[in-house]
């Protein structure tokens, strides 16, 4: 695959931001879009917009068509069995709530246990939280260790008989470890405890195939997939959907409502209330598309390559210490410069086109845990190239010599 | 935009090397800040005398250059005044990070306007005005005995 041409795809990289050229380091936090996914949304909004799933006029139909295209796209991509085990929130986040709320209210009681990671993004904890305070069920951290990765054995440790359902990142947005998911499951799955995988940073790197993984759930974040944001999706394997009580209540989720009562819709129709995010879930198909045209055992090959590089470049330069040192790692690397906080490198960076993040990447627990209040991150997507990461490596020489290092 | 605007050698000497850095015994005002954005936190302590003068003043922390410049810039700035000139002072400050273009209070001398003029370098970084006023918010939160934590997302 050829990167420039890979990169001309992204209208954002046509033209100069602040008079540099952009160096975008932070598709972990979110990814840029090709211009199939922008024009997608133009088009579907001046040549073919209606609501889906309600009229029965000419464009109502064709759009709850395309609308319904995205589900059968995902369903392949990520290999489900069925296209209703696929369902459209407007974000991981969301995906994650559901099932917190949903498995919350009808399986977790006083004293239960949730088992997570210590490496967990605040979306995968805060909901868990909200259970904690409401039911008073127990929240239990997995360790990270010294390499910043989380082994199975880690989580064999916290198990119990109180454990009653286990949700884990796929891919750390801060120290790049790949989680053994598959071994997880596995382990959780011989205690018969359901495992929710937090697949936002997996889903853009990573191949995904839920026969193989076998997981319960898996949330995906739509805007880190190329995809436009207000959108992500939950797979959840059938009998779950089935089992679930409805999470939000609204249109479109009803089978038939009366003054003395309501039964609910079919799948994918139960969890997906309201007007739903329809120009987004339409355009979130070509992120798909173009992810297959690429492929993504070619995405990953690129970005393990620009990762070994990177390390590499980074582990040279005096003074920036790289957080984590995980055998199975995404393109992630997050770093500190000593003597220079993250928000003063990530300023620093700025002034040259360098677009990284500095703060605690949404995961308080695992900075406490390394005793650091904050880290700067560069993270990598399909378009970036080793010439970034040069510029990034000469950005922090500047930022080192502003500061007299 | 010019980088050298913002980390002015003063900053990079206060950043590095926060004047009243550490809490002392006898204090008899406090408040704490947060930027939960970021993670930066504050802790500011103070002594008010029976005068209402600021006898004893420090802070602890962690955060970025700007935020441990501006803090400790603050703290050496408004010990020895009284409640009613530092909150002028606080006021001044806030008004020049947030609009005006210079600094107005008749209590501060033209060295130490100088002085706080050099944080005025973060009216051109929006993201990092925060830094430059987290400390400045708390200050206000601990004359004012309040026990919400000040925030800088409000």
């Amino acid at each position: 695959m050829n990167i420039d041409d890979i990169k001309r795809e992204f209208p954002i990289f046509d033209d100069k931001i602040q008079n540099n050229d952009l160096v975008y380091l932070d598709s972990a936090n979110s990814s840029q879009k090709p211009r199939v996914v922008v024009d997608r949304i133009y088009d579907f909004y001046t040549k073919e917009f209606s609501n889906v799933g309600r009229s029965v006029h000419y464009l109502a139909v064709a759009a709850t068509n395309l609308y319904e295209q995205t589900r059968v796209s995902v369903q392949k991509y990520i290999n489900a069995k069925d296209k209703d085990e696929i369902v459209f929130t407007k974000g991981a986040t969301e995906a994650i709530n559901l099932v917190a709320n949903t498995f919350g209210q009808k399986y977790l009681s006083e004293g239960d246990e949730v088992l997570l990671t210590e490496l967990e993004h605040h979306s995968n904890y805060v909901p868990w939280h909200f259970l904690r305070k409401a039911k008073n069920i127990k929240i239990e951290f997995a360790e990270i260790n010294d390499d910043g990765e989380v082994t199975l054995e880690a989580i064999e440790k916290k198990i119990t008989n109180k454990t009653k359902i286990i949700s884990v990142s796929h891919l750390s947005n801060v120290t790049g470890a790949i989680l053994p998911i598959k071994e997880i499951v596995e382990l959780a799955h011989s205690k018969n405890i359901p495992v929710l995988i937090d697949g936002c940073q997996g889903a853009p790197h990573l191949k995904l195939d839920m026969q193989d993984i076998d997981c319960d759930f898996y949330a995906i974040s739509g805007h880190k997939m190329y995809g436009p944001t207000g959108i992500g999706v939950l797979y959840a394997k059938k009998k779950w959907l089935e089992d679930l009580p409805p999470y939000q209540g609204g249109g479109g989720m009803i089978n038939e409502v009366k003054k003395e009562g309501i039964t609910y819709g079919e799948l994918p129709n139960k969890y997906e209330a309201g007007t739903m995010a329809t120009a987004q879930v339409i355009a979130f198909n070509e992120s798909i598309k173009f992810m297959e045209k690429i492929g993504i055992q070619n995405i990953e090959k690129h970005e393990k390559e620009l990762l070994d590089y990177g390390l590499e470049k980074l582990r040279k330069n005096n003074s920036v210490n790289i957080i984590g040192n995980p055998k199975e790692k995404g393109g992630v690397i997050s770093f500190t410069i000593e003597g220079v906080h993250p928000h003063d490198i990530a300023t620093i960076l700025d002034e040259d086109g360098v677009a990284i993040r500095a703060g605690h990447h949404c995961c308080q627990i695992l900075h406490d845990k390394l005793n650091l209040p904050a880290t700067a991150r560069a993270s990598f997507g399909v378009y970036n190239t080793k010439d970034d990461i040069d510029k990034l490596d000469e950005a922090i020489n500047k930022c080192k010599k502003i500061f007299n290092l | 935009m010019d980088l050298k605007d913002l980390y002015q050698e003063i900053i990079l000497d206060h950043g590095k090397n926060p004047r009243n850095l550490g809490k002392f015994d006898n204090y008899n005002k406090d408040a704490k800040g947060n930027n939960p954005l970021c993670g930066d936190n504050v802790h500011v302590y103070l002594r008010l005398n029976e005068n209402k003068k600021v006898e004893d003043i420090a802070f602890e922390g962690h955060g970025c250059a700007i935020s441990m410049a501006s803090a400790s810039i603050m703290t050496d700035m408004v010990r020895g005044k009284e409640e009613k000139e530092v909150k002028e002072i606080v006021t001044d400050f806030l008004g020049m990070i947030k609009e005006k273009d210079s600094l107005e209070t008749n209590i501060l001398k033209d060295d130490e306007k100088t002085k706080l003029m050099s944080l005025s370098g973060v009216k051109q970084y929006p993201m990092r005005v925060k830094c430059a006023t987290l400390s400045w918010h708390t200050l206000t939160s601990a004359l004012d005995n309040s026990d919400q934590i000040v925030k800088t997302e409000e």
